[in-house]
């Protein structure tokens, strides 16, 4: 196996790269979208099922599946990274529209109404107190969202691009053990290490949850 | 001041919560809405700082109509304290208490040392200043949550059952610090509750409520109990109100006799050395070196609530008086204390006729 590194090593880093890429812009882009989305859904109750049903179907279906009815929808070529990346976008939307939305419910009203009468208007409230205090809900929905995302893109190299994915190909085309662990290694760090990242900044961003502990 | 001018307010769903309001609240004082649940008095609270909008009628703050004000301006320039306290859990305490300031721009290093100063005036420590609402007890977060509805100073504040979700004795020790710290400021105070016990010990006027957003009474605590309006305010102030109006009287309308007239006889009461009382002996009471205890004595200062108190629990039905060295200047004994609160009874009954 440190022949198979020492000798593709140009190529594992490639792939890794890319499998970074394709695994984490999904994962922003979905932070964006359902911001609004989760927002509307709570501002909006009538909105809610409705937003977070379709979320959840949109979750059910296969990603490989997903990949392949993508490029005829919006017209990208069949090899294109951009299928994987709006396709692991809509899983992560997915994910984060619920948890954004019921990150924003269990807000305590009485908490909302106390920041009104202390005299915030509603865009302020919102960012220096209600989503300040969601925070911990959203983190650990972006956590699985990201999680998710890194083990799908190796899904992608079926059609040609998948990160780390490719790796598992060749083992198997080639009947080689090498690759393949080489691959699940990176693969697994990588999630790992962007789980302690999440896990890291929700400690910096929310001491509260852990005073809690320690009171 | 405070102004409700006709005020009603009916919700979108057709309930009539609040009819015909009027009354006046007056500056620098505690105005206490207190009713049964239901009966429209956390909704009236609620119009002053627009956070429910009146249907009808006007809520004037020193003449100016609440509803011609920029609704969050308004509200900043208004303490708002709710049960539970309703602090921000993701702020520390000092970063709650400085709310409003920042709000309002103050220069951060200003506001953090007049929150520091609030937080030591509500009784609390320099220590917890850093901690997480979570950290804090109950009594505890409602003293930060009256910090932070002061840290503007506002000259009104609004108060919905701040004290009604802490334990008895807790509750009983935040409303003295309350009185006293109302003391200092003079701030005007709207308080909704819906325990007649705190309104009357706390309220400077009491405005009663009933179902249907009605104002059954408006009037001093001492005139509530004393006079109520109406069977509703009676039943609603409760039985032993006869008794708790005693609390607004100080005993120095009494007239009483003579320490000497208990130094013999059936009665005797040891002092020692200075004059201070040490008990009651007697026959068949207790012998004189080993005297009952005379389970209190009160001063010029006290309520004659303390005195008929004392002399319905006192072992030979006499309360004492000391002065404020403790030494014993008066007694009144049982019959007397009747016979002065049945003349005091006449006198007021002549007095509002």
């Amino acid at each position: 196996m440190i022949d198979y590194i020492r000798i593709n090593y140009q190529l594992i880093w490639e792939a890794f790269q890319q499998h970074l890429y394709l695994a984490l812009i999904p994962v922003i882009l979905a932070i964006i979208i359902s911001l609004p989305l989760g927002y509307i859904a709570v501002r909006y109750k009538k909105l809610y099922y409705p937003l977070v049903n379709i979320s959840s179907i949109l979750y059910a279906i296969p990603s490989l599946a997903l990949f392949l009815l993508l490029p005829p929808i919006i017209g990208t070529g069949v090899l294109s990274p951009l299928n994987i990346i709006i396709a692991l976008t809509v899983y992560s939307i997915a994910l984060m529209v619920r948890v954004v939305a019921d990150g924003l419910n269990s807000v305590d009203p009485a908490i909302t109404q106390a920041a009104t009468a202390m005299g915030y208007r509603r865009v302020r409230r919102l960012f220096a107190v209600e989503l300040p205090i969601a925070l911990p809900v959203m983190l650990a929905g972006l956590r699985v969202a990201t999680v998710a995302n890194v083990s799908i893109v190796s899904v992608g190299a079926l059609i040609g691009v998948g990160g780390l994915g490719a790796l598992f190909l060749r083992g198997l085309q080639l009947d080689y053990l090498a690759p393949i662990f080489v691959g699940i290694i990176l693969s697994v760090l990588l999630a790992a290490t962007c789980d302690i990242i999440i896990v890291l900044v929700q400690r910096r961003f929310t001491p509260w949850v852990r005073a809690g502990g320690r009171a | 001041m405070i102004t409700f001018d006709k005020v009603s307010k009916t919700f979108p769903d057709g309930t009539l919560a609040v009819e015909n309001l009027d009354f006046e609240l007056p500056t620098g004082k505690i105005t206490v809405f207190v009713g049964p649940s239901g009966c429209g008095k956390t909704t009236s609270l609620r119009m002053i700082n627009r956070m429910i909008e009146p249907t009808g009628g006007r809520i004037l703050i020193d003449g100016k109509d609440v509803m011609s004000q920029d609704a969050a301006l308004l509200r900043r320039s208004i303490g708002y304290v709710i049960q539970h306290a309703g602090l921000f859990p993701h702020r520390t305490v000092i970063e709650n208490v400085m709310t409003v300031p920042n709000l309002i721009g103050t220069d951060k290093k200003k506001s953090r040392a007049t929150a520091m100063e609030l937080l030591l005036r509500v009784g609390l420590t320099e220590s917890m200043a850093n901690k997480y609402p979570v950290q804090l007890s109950g009594g505890q977060e409602q003293r930060v949550g009256v910090a932070r509805a002061l840290a503007a100073d506002p000259p009104v504040m609004l108060m919905d059952e701040p004290f009604s979700a802490v334990d008895p004795i807790v509750r009983a020790g935040l409303q003295t610090e309350f009185l006293r710290l109302q003391g200092e400021l003079g701030k005007t105070i709207a308080f909704v509750t819906h325990d007649i016990d705190e309104a009357i010990k706390l309220g400077d006027k009491v405005a009663v409520f009933r179902e249907g957003g009605h104002l059954a009474q408006y009037a001093s605590p001492q005139e509530l109990l004393e006079n109520p309006a109406n069977d509703f305010v009676a039943d609603f102030v409760g039985r032993d109100r006869g008794f708790r109006s005693l609390s607004f009287d100080s005993s120095g309308v009494l007239v009483l006799d003579s320490v000497d007239s208990v130094r013999s006889g059936s009665e005797i009461l040891v002092l020692d050395d200075a004059g201070r009382p040490l008990g009651w002996a007697g026959p068949g009471i207790a012998d004189e070196r080993s005297p009952l205890s005379v389970a209190g004595t009160f001063t010029a200062a006290d309520s004659l609530r303390v005195v008929t108190d004392l002399a319905i629990s006192s072992p030979v039905g006499i309360a004492v008086r000391v002065n404020d060295s403790g030494v014993a200047d008066g007694i009144i004994r049982h019959p007397s204390l009747v016979r002065q609160l049945d003349e005091r009874r006449r006198q007021r009954a002549g007095t509002a006729s």
